[in-house]
């Protein structure tokens, strides 16, 4: 079986090539290690500089872990132009006036939410009980994005693996030599794919496994089903990155399609609120394969949801991950009409 | 070496046998080029092209670099397709997949796998032919040692010399025993004792029955062809023996005769 034999061959060459191997592997848990450090952290506590401010306010302040220094007027002013503190709220006749630093969107949001948390415990009203239909109270940001960054990091390192090893094959000649052979277009398609979909289970694995048990990203669905995802995806990044090889002369151009295909796909992939971007933007969302992907992997990671909730996702992807594949094949036509 | 060659020539003489009963029942050439022109975009690189190839045979296809030498062989390896015009390998129409367990090609540019040893090379392109699986081991042993390269069998190959990786390459076209040989520009990079050695590898493959096609400008390697043809500017402009081409051109050496027709072409 010729399949069989480029499916061998590719799992030698890549254990021949430690370092791409890993690339693969120690590549995409470093960066989600490294996210989840980020993403994880705790929230912000704004520095708070007070004139005249009444005992009670302080207090309040205090008690949301605020960081409240007492100034004088001129001192504040100074404080806050050396951003040593994040706002002052200055008591004129009782009534509070905030000056903000402002440089920073993140922080103004975190001193207006601590102000505000503090007014209205003024007015005492009766606490609404909160209760979630998915997640929990202390979810933090990483458990939000984390799904899309296992299917982004699988998505992006097979693309690019595959895509130059498959342009490799064009460059070095063994492209042309084995076409040379009886080998078919597709038999030659179709191995890249068992050879590295091979890797990328064991690769999809350990990367699924790390974000769930190491770094405790939320999961609350099927292991299984998550793996079939991520499987799923590598089989579409391959796809296209060995498609989309065809379309570069060298690794430098392959490079260059990472800002045109990749990045993109970020943006829609749904770590970004997608809801409040222009309706004909959003409409290009369903266009990116990582779209499903985030998608599938959310609803069985966060939601818990079965195979009934991500069916439509994976069949978009098994239709693109086919469509790549012939495309790939006619491409192929360029070296060999037969 | 030499009992090994002696073996080797005994086995090949057994197949040159079977291949013999197919050309008594044919009498056309075994391979046939008519009317081929080929052109890329713009630009014709071969132009009317009619030659024909007679078995057990090595034909020396000579020009300089961008003349169509390698365009030709291309075609005849069923890579590439004509333009207008056809090419018939053993009575079938190329590019033909079938007809690809016939020919081995060498290309020009080595096409090996660097990360791989030079036995898993071997194995990996004998498993694109239909071979049994015992005698793939047998036929690697074999090829290995005829091009010299049995010590180094399990070594990278992005370790080998340019030289090395020109004869794994030759042993890769010779890996599936085929009746039709294709050598594009196969000793640059080899020291003159290998060349040598693996022109007399080459002259006892084609004397057990395969033709083989050779494209090459080393000028002193034509006089080893039994017919040459040359091409310039994708016009082959002389077909005959080293000897007939000398004589035509009344010159000494293949180079002056080659500047002679070269000449009258233009």
């Amino acid at each position: 079986m010729r399949m069989i034999a480029i499916m061998i061959r590719i799992l030698q060459q890549l254990r021949h090539d430690k370092r791409t191997m890993a690339l693969m592997i120690v590549a995409p848990i470093f960066v989600l290690t490294l996210m989840s450090f980020i993403f994880s952290g705790i929230d912000y506590d704004p520095k708070i500089g007070v004139i005249n401010a009444p005992l009670q306010f302080i207090n309040n302040l205090e008690d949301h872990d605020a960081h409240v220094t007492r100034y004088s007027e001129f001192d504040a002013a100074e404080a806050l132009r050396l951003s040593q503190i994040d706002a002052i709220v200055n008591f004129e006749n009782g009534v509070p006036h905030i000056e903000m630093e402002g440089s920073d969107a993140n922080k103004n949001k975190a001193v207006l939410m601590l102000i505000q948390k503090v007014n209205q415990e003024q007015i005492t009203v009766i606490e609404p009980e909160i209760t979630y239909l998915y997640g929990y109270e202390d979810m933090t940001t990483f458990d939000n994005i984390g799904p899309t960054l296992i299917g982004f990091f699988v998505f992006f390192f097979v693309f690019l693996i595959a895509g130059v090893s498959f342009l490799g094959e064009r460059t070095s000649g063994t492209l042309e030599r084995l076409l040379a052979t009886p080998l078919r277009r597709w038999e030659l398609v179709l191995g890249y794919l068992l050879g590295f979909g091979t890797f990328t289970i064991i690769q999809s694995t350990l990367i699924a496994w790390y974000s769930i048990s190491v770094l405790d990203v939320m999961m609350v669905g099927s292991f299984g089903l998550v793996l079939l995802i991520t499987i799923l995806t590598a089989m579409v990044a391959l796809s296209l990155g060995t498609f989309i090889s065809a379309f570069a002369n060298n690794e430098l151009q392959m490079i260059q399609f990472i800002p045109i295909i990749i990045v993109p796909q970020v943006f829609f992939s749904g770590l970004f609120d997608l809801s409040t971007m222009h309706p004909w933007l959003q409409a290009v969302a369903p266009l990116m394969p990582l779209w499903y992907v985030a998608d599938a992997l959310k609803n069985v990671m966060i939601r818990g949801n079965g195979w009934d909730f991500i069916s439509h996702d994976m069949y978009v992807l098994l239709g693109l991950c086919a469509f790549f594949m012939i495309a790939n094949i006619v491409t192929l036509k360029k070296y060999r009409k037969i | 070496m030499s009992d090994y060659s002696l073996l080797f020539l005994l086995k090949e003489r057994r197949k040159n046998l079977e291949n013999k009963v197919d050309k008594n029942t044919t009498a056309s050439p075994c391979i046939q080029i008519s009317h081929v022109n080929r052109i890329f975009g713009k630009k014709q690189v071969l132009f009317d092209i009619s030659l024909d190839i007679p078995f057990s045979k090595i034909i020396g296809i000579l020009g300089p670099s961008g003349s169509g030498k390698t365009t030709l062989v291309k075609m005849i390896a069923g890579i590439d397709e004509a333009t207008s015009g056809e090419v018939f390998v053993l009575n079938e129409k190329m590019p033909k997949l079938s007809l690809m367990n016939k020919i081995g090609y060498m290309a020009q540019a080595d096409a090996l796998y660097g990360e791989l040893s030079a036995e898993e090379n071997l194995y990996f392109f004998a498993s694109m032919y239909n071979f049994p699986r015992t005698k793939k081991k047998q036929r690697i042993a074999e090829v290995l040692e005829l091009v010299n390269l049995t010590e180094f069998s399990k070594l990278q190959v992005k370790q080998f010399s340019g030289g090395m990786k020109r004869r794994l390459s030759l042993a890769i076209a010779l890996i599936h025993e085929p009746p039709i040989l294709i050598l594009d520009e196969p000793t640059v990079g080899i020291d003159p004792i290998l060349r040598k050695s693996i022109w007399e590898e080459l002259r006892r493959i084609c004397e057990n029955g395969t033709t083989i096609i050779v494209t090459t400008h080393v000028m002193d390697e034509l006089e080893k062809c039994d017919s040459l043809g040359m091409i310039r500017d994708g016009k082959l402009i002389a077909v005959g023996s080293p000897a007939e081409l000398k004589a035509a051109s009344s010159s000494t050496t293949i180079e002056e005769a080659f500047l002679y027709f070269g000449g009258a072409s233009t």
